[in-house]
């Protein structure tokens, strides 16, 4: 009934955007997150007893972190809000939690899907090497934990978040050996002119380069990972650099990553249709720039419906919530709709040149080496993979999954899917849209054996 | 006062330093770290890995540290599994990397 | 466009008992079409527990589960794979002396059928197996039961038949069947048209509805067991076990991952979906720890269910129409057909060539459920 509770699940600020709509708006939601503060990956909250300013952490994001994070605790009385709650099954109107060693479910009528990204990676040989970790983990690491992940560092991949990192750990303190971007200097040419329509966002990455580049850091483009070397852990990264010669650089940390992709795992259970996205490469739940999507009664904010970064996130948030309320029968200030989706479909544009300019290197992937791992859960390369489709008749990831064991894991393909869905088209000489996705099955994410219900 | 981090560890602290001392163990060697570490953090300002690979690819250190890729499970003693980077350290907890734990029934 | 096939035998169903049929069938030189809705193995036979079993069935079962038996030691030899089966062996544990009383019974019943089943009281089977818990009062092992990867084992008929010559069209689905002069004629969605002498209709949860074209009917319902797997494991439950009552079933494989279902998931038989519940697994978990306490370290990392058919009396429908000429039906496995799948193309190819079958097949008659009709013109 319409005096249900909305639900949201994520806080991060699609999901606080959308909670501080609701509740302005009089409603009284549930907010269900998995990490003990609100805040999601880029606005992350330290620990109690951290005590390095939002300056250090968030840097130019500062402000705009501030911001939500006090938006949020504001809300506190006034929303129902759980965190350290995974929500791992959902179905018929309810969703299954897990919180503290017990599940239980929770009814909806009306639900906010909020849930976010993870790094994309492509896998090379020796990736799964300890010292190695996607781009994104290695922000954490610094912005969560105060830590390096390495003393000699190598930063490897492609897109907005790698110069981020490497120029937040230089500033932090960190030995940044190299910056390396897979993107030849031709892409980031023919970006420019759409980046340029993201001003400040534009001049924030120029900074971070102008700033790697004052510090002697090395700076190469057109890059591409040959091997990580190491016994124990990494030792070094052989890469071919633009003009084909190979180099070989020691290190102890790595961090790689080529852009983010979403999580849409309750998107899948919920029922959502999903469509193939050529700009992301990935396929995604069907969503309106409203954030209403085909099922009645859920939407969708945030990078979990599709990458746009945080910017995007918060204004979507707030729109579907105000979806919501239309849907409810609330009144609602119609310009005021229109103007956020303006500023919606200005960043989407802006999304669109930073594929252009920092594409992700699905070539990468489709002459992934068999020997490569593919599947870091199950042990899986990439060759296994590839006879799947040659010699079993694999014509669709989920028969290759079957077959390979390829996304069984305990990622469920977090990791691998991007890079297996291209290596089967490959494989296979088909566009990736026509070899299917890996589906998302309950548990989103593992859950004790013994959880009380 | 800064901890001094072990010589052969995968993390290095750059700030924070900080924090009440945690005591725990690895493998049974007792250890330290901060409070507010995670599981992850404290095993990898100890070491350069949380686990060895179920399927012969050597030893696992963690990689996205936001809870996606379950990657850092670990075991303790007693035989509970934790996800390393989504579970703070606490005092004498006892982490198993090598080996199974105890059966215990 | 349409294309036009004709064969001896054309098969609805690309299940494990289909594309065994298809080989079966090519041995013997038939020409044989097969037509799969989906991809050879997506229902039933690919989302099972994997529980290759003797053990518990009912005895009208017993003989053509023997004789699968034999075939599944020689897979490799058949398909080109063994599909990772394994021996295991298959424990019924007993939680109560009535449990007890029950396994002796069953252990009584089927020796006349060749089928040796050890019993082991409370000591013996916690002495061997000190993995299980309390719960256990005892148990019936049946050492030459075993399990294998469900997943690869009607694809690898599939491809072996292929290569002995069948047609085998996947992504076929069958939209028209009639019968026309001694012939049957098959449509499907994307323009085929069959003409074969035979016909066999293996389609799983579906094959009432092809019965019912010839005024069979027969009251098959659906079942989605509830299925589960943790996350890999070091190895120490060689066994594959169940519980009397049926409740929960768990397997390890050497992998490690425990397998493990119990209770129903949610099938949709006309959306061809299928869904596992949250309270069916949240079930299925409390009690795979209570019989082994030490599985409650473990996380569960996927749940799945699939759509099986069910018969009112627990057992298939397999054998020649009672209506028409030429059509043979194997369905209705109610849950327990993965072990049979083997047997049952090397059974429809005898009816279908010989006329007769060796192996007893008179329990699963069509006719227990229908009354007998005039056969169509």
């Amino acid at each position: 009934m319409s005096d249900r509770k909305p639900v949201i699940v994520g806080a991060g600020p699609a999901g606080i955007s959308a909670a501080v709509t609701l509740v302005a708006a009089g409603l009284t939601p549930i907010v269900l997150d998995e990490a003990p503060r609100s805040g999601g990956q880029i606005y992350r909250r330290p620990p109690p007893g951290f005590t390095r300013s939002r300056q250090a952490l968030y840097g130019f994001e500062a402000a705009k972190a501030r911001r939500l994070h006090e938006a949020f605790d504001a809300l506190a009385g006034r929303i129902d809000y759980r965190p350290e709650t995974l929500v791992w099954d959902m179905r018929g109107g309810a969703l299954h939690c897990l919180s503290d060693g017990r599940s239980s479910e929770i009814a909806y009528r009306d639900l906010i899907l909020a849930t976010g990204a993870r790094d994309r990676i492509i896998p090379f040989p020796g990736w799964t090497l300890p010292g190695i970790y996607t781009l994104g983990g290695a922000q954490i690491a610094l912005k969560y934990q105060g830590c390096a992940i390495g003393r000699n560092i190598v930063f490897l991949g492609t897109g907005p978040l790698l110069y981020l990192v490497a120029y937040q750990y230089a500033k932090a303190g960190a030995t940044v050996l190299a910056v390396l971007d897979t993107a030849p200097f031709a892409a980031k040419r023919r970006g420019l002119p759409g980046l340029l329509k993201g001003a400040t966002t534009f001049a924030k990455g120029l900074w971070y380069l102008a700033s790697l580049r004052a510090r002697g850091i090395r700076l190469e483009s057109g890059v591409g990972p040959i091997v990580a070397e190491g016994d124990t852990s990494v030792s070094a990264l052989r890469y071919r650099a633009a003009d084909g010669v190979e180099h070989r650089i020691a290190c102890d940390g790595l961090a790689f990553g080529f852009g983010l992709s979403s999580e849409t795992q309750l998107a899948d259970l919920a029922e959502i249709p999903f469509r193939y996205d050529a700009v992301q490469q990935q396929f995604l739940p069907a969503r309106e720039v409203s954030g209403r999507t085909p099922v009645a009664g859920i939407y969708l904010a945030g990078d979990g419906g599709g990458i746009a970064g945080a910017d995007a996130a918060e204004l979507s948030g707030e729109r579907a919530a105000l979806a919501l309320l239309e849907d409810r029968g609330q009144a609602v200030d119609k310009p005021h709709l229109a103007a956020i989706e303006r500023t919606l479909q200005r960043i989407a544009g802006f999304r669109a040149a930073l594929e252009t300019a920092f594409p992700f290197p699905a070539d990468f992937a489709a002459a992934m080496a068999d020997e490569t791992i593919l599947c870091r859960c199950e042990g899986v390369t990439a060759g296994e993979f590839r006879r799947a489709a040659a010699e079993l008749g694999a014509a669709e990831v989920n028969r290759a999954k079957a077959f390979t064991r390829c996304g069984m894991g305990r990622c469920q393909g977090r990791v691998c899917g991007p890079a297996a869905a291209i290596v089967l088209a490959a494989a296979l000489a088909v566009p990736p849209e026509r070899i299917g996705r890996l589906r998302g099955q309950a548990p989103v994410k593992p859950i004790p054996l013994a959880v009380t219900a | 006062m800064p901890i001094r981090d072990t010589a052969d560890a995968q993390f290095r602290r750059l700030a924070e330093h900080d924090r009440p001392v945690v005591r725990f163990a690895i493998d049974g060697r007792p250890c330290e770290a901060l409070a507010g570490d995670t599981l992850l953090t404290a095993l990898l300002v100890n070491g350069r890995s949380l686990r060895s690979s179920e399927f012969d690819d050597g030893p696992r250190a963690g990689f996205c540290l936001m809870g996606a890729c379950q990657d850092c499970w670990v075991t303790l003693e007693d035989g509970d599994r934790l996800r390393a980077c989504t579970s703070f350290v606490a005092e004498g907890m006892r982490i198993v990397t090598q080996g199974a734990s105890d059966d215990e029934r | 466009m349409s294309e036009h096939l004709t064969a001896d035998v054309a098969i609805i169903g690309g299940g494990t008992a289909g594309c065994s049929t298809a080989l079966h069938l090519r041995w013997r030189r038939a020409s044989v079409v097969l037509l799969e809705r989906g991809v050879c193995g997506s229902q039933a036979s690919g989302v099972n527990y994997g529980g290759v079993r003797q053990q518990g069935r009912a005895l009208a079962e017993l003989p053509l589960a023997r004789r699968s038996r034999e075939m599944w030691s020689r897979l490799a030899g058949i398909v080109g794979t063994d599909c990772e089966f394994m021996t295991t062996g298959h424990i019924k544990l007993a939680r109560s002396d009535a449990d007890m009383g029950e396994l002796e019974a069953y252990r009584e019943a089927v020796r006349p059928y060749g089928l040796e089943l050890e019993l082991l009281g409370r000591n013996a089977i916690r002495a061997r197996y000190e993995w299980l818990g309390d719960a256990a009062f005892g148990g019936s092992l049946c050492s030459e039961d075993g399990a294998a990867n469900p997943r690869l084992v009607a694809p690898a008929f599939a491809r072996a038949a292929r290569a002995a010559g069948a047609d085998i069209r996947e992504n076929a689905e069958v939209t028209g069947i009639e019968r026309d002069g001694g012939q049957f004629r098959l449509r499907t969605t994307d323009g085929l048209e069959i003409r074969a002498a035979n016909l066999v209709n293996v389609a799983g949860a579906w094959g009432h509805e092809i019965a019912a074209r010839f005024s069979e009917s027969v009251p098959e319902d659906v079942i989605a067991p509830n299925m589960c797997v943790s996350e890999p494991l070091p190895y120490f439950m060689v066994p594959n076990f169940g519980v009397c009552g049926g409740s929960v079933y768990v397997r390890q494989i050497p992998r490690g991952n425990v397998i493990f279902g119990g209770g129903r998931g949610i099938a949709d038989r006309e959306r061809l979906r299928a869904y596992p519940v949250a309270a069916a697994s949240l079930a299925a978990m409390q009690q795979a720890v209570a019989l082994v306490p030490r599985l409650r370290h473990a996380q569960l990392i996927r749940s799945w269910t699939g759509i099986e058919g069910i018969m009112p009396d627990d057992i298939p429908v397999i054998g020649p129409s009672r209506t028409t000429e030429g059509l043979f039906h194997a369905f209705g496995f109610s849950g327990h057909g993965f072990q049979l799948g083997p047997v049952i193309g090397a059974v429809l190819s005898e009816l279908i060539l010989d006329g007769a079958t060796p192996t007893p097949i008179e329990p699963f008659d069509i006719a227990r459920f229908t009354l007998p009709a005039p056969a169509n013109p």
